[in-house]
């Protein structure tokens, strides 16, 4: 498994000569081996989630291009890539269990296997009492982690994750961040995860890739050294606190450049 | 409590009746109503005005359901054909469609043809107006999700956007169902040769008000039934919002 190769990556909305034009992300590079987890963090409008939603297959760039294990995106590889997204992707007509036999449909699961693979997901995320459930009957966090025994259930070896805890309150979002590392050390997935927490970030990421605000170009990459899955006391140390001071500082000004320019914030 | 209200009702009526406050020509006693409909129903004249009826509906209902849903689905396809038609449509919808009835006895002739050319064209509005908007305002996070879990065109409209766009053109066809059941009626007893619109207005005319109410009676009781069949699959489609 070679991972995801982006390379030289920009989108812009609206058309070439346009005074509106929005470059949202401006020649981005970055490789990403198999089993990282890395953090996309960033001011409000850095393109961040444009990018994801280019490894996703689900938007074209203006220029560049993402490779995964070699091969070209040209649209989205449901066998590859699982998409967890901020806003509730569940289908509220469906109860979770038949949210995430409706993944499996999709990508196409015979029908036998997909009872057994829906259980194991249910089992990870720890809903299994809730299969039944309709989301309207969920909380925020239940919703989430649906929403991740979905992606989790597709089995995919890349999981792209769009600031899924961020509608969450914030004790929710450490514990679920808890669980995720859990999962990661377990399955060895390559997961690229947007996010505007800092200790979500240093807590959760292999590296860490700071993104300057729009035209987001990747400023830093931070490399966060200790082994997966996190203890909850990383999140106490001083380790943590330093590594969150850093990202800080390198935040700090681009946050204020984007207020600035009016740029998304 | 509603019982008690219509106990109300039709207890003042039938004392009225009985003491001679209301005029039998214009509102006849409850138990001469019960007569007639036990007579009509025997004798197989309401169930054929009836079966005339439904089925001016039925066909009509069919036609303006194919039309509405597919010119309505064709449409939200793109936010600019929506903003060029649905004002258009609206505007039309506007017109009195009742208008249009001369024009359609002319083409179609007394019969039932030109009853459900009028229900067709007046079920038709609300239900492509529906169509557009319930397809429109189809969640993109749900079809990007669809897409990213590998949804194939045909799985993405029949698990994503019918479903989603379900409760609105739901609403729009239950509508249509019934300004088209209203509309074959009134045409009915307009001009017509057969159906319940027409029993009830021949018997209005030949002095037979007892008659006419229990013609009313059959017509209210299919508008009924339609009802609580129509409300029957509204609900089952939107069960998950009131789990």
């Amino acid at each position: 498994m070679q991972g995801i190769s982006i390379r030289g990556v920009s989108q812009a909305f609206g058309a070439a000569g346009d005074a509106r034009r929005v470059v949202a992300l401006e020649d981005a590079t970055l490789d990403i081996p198999a089993g990282e987890l890395v953090c996309l963090i960033g001011p409000s409008g850095c393109g961040k989630s444009s990018l994801l939603d280019i490894i996703a297959g689900l938007a074209k760039p203006v220029a560049g291009s993402v490779t995964i294990d070699g091969e070209p995106v040209r649209g989205p590889l449901p066998k590859r890539v699982g998409f967890v997204f901020q806003e509730n992707a569940l289908f509220p007509w469906l109860s979770v269990y038949d949210n995430i036999v409706a993944g499996l449909t999709f990508q196409g699961v015979p029908k036998d296997e997909r009872r057994g693979r829906a259980d194991e997901a249910l089992a990870a995320v720890g809903l299994e009492a809730f299969r039944n459930h309709y989301p309207r009957q969920l909380s925020g966090g239940m919703k989430q982690r649906a929403q991740l025994a979905r992606a989790l259930s597709l089995q995919t070896e890349i999981l792209l994750m769009d600031e899924p805890f961020a509608a969450l309150d914030e004790q929710t979002r450490l514990v679920l961040g808890e669980d995720l590392s859990v999962q990661l050390a377990k399955t060895r997935k390559t997961i690229v995860f947007v996010t505007h927490s800092l200790v979500e970030a240093v807590f959760l990421a292999d590296r860490i890739a700071v993104f300057t605000a729009r035209p987001g170009r990747i400023k830093t990459i931070l490399t966060v050294d200790e082994p997966h899955p996190r203890a909850p006391g990383f999140m106490t140390s001083a380790k943590l606190t330093g590594l969150r001071n850093a990202l800080y500082e390198l935040l700090h000004d681009e946050v204020r450049r984007a207020m600035e320019t009016g740029a998304g914030v | 409590m509603q019982i008690a209200c219509i106990a109300v009702v039709f207890g003042g009526w039938q004392i009225g009746s009985t003491t001679g406050a209301l005029d039998p020509l214009i509102l006849p006693p409850l138990s001469a109503i019960a007569v007639q409909l036990g007579a009509v129903l025997r004798a197989g004249s309401a169930w054929a005005a009836a079966g005339v009826t439904l089925a001016e509906l039925a066909l009509a209902f069919a036609l303006a359901a194919a039309a509405g849903l597919l010119a309505g689905f064709a449409i939200s396809r793109s936010a600019f054909v929506v903003r060029v038609f649905d004002p258009l449509i609206a505007g039309l919808y506007a017109v009195p469609t009742i208008l249009l009835f001369p024009l359609y006895l002319l083409f179609f002739g007394i019969g039932p043809p030109s009853k459900i050319a009028l229900g067709t064209t007046m079920a038709f509005f609300p239900i492509v107006l529906s169509t557009i908007a319930g397809f429109s305002q189809v969640k993109r996070v749900h079809i990007a999700a669809a897409q990213s879990m590998g949804a194939s065109a045909p799985q993405l409209f029949w698990h994503v956007l019918v479903p989603d766009a379900f409760p609105v053109v739901i609403a729009g066809l239950r509508m249509g169902l019934v300004l088209g059941f209203l509309a074959i009626l009134g045409g009915e007893t307009i001009t017509s040769n057969a159906g319940l619109g027409h029993e009830i207005v021949t018997m209005a005319e030949s002095l037979e008000p007892a008659k006419m109410f229990a013609y009313i009676v059959v017509a209210v009781a299919l508008a009924s039934v339609l009802n609580a069949l129509t409300s029957y699959v509204e609900m089952r489609g939107r069960r998950h919002e009131s789990a």
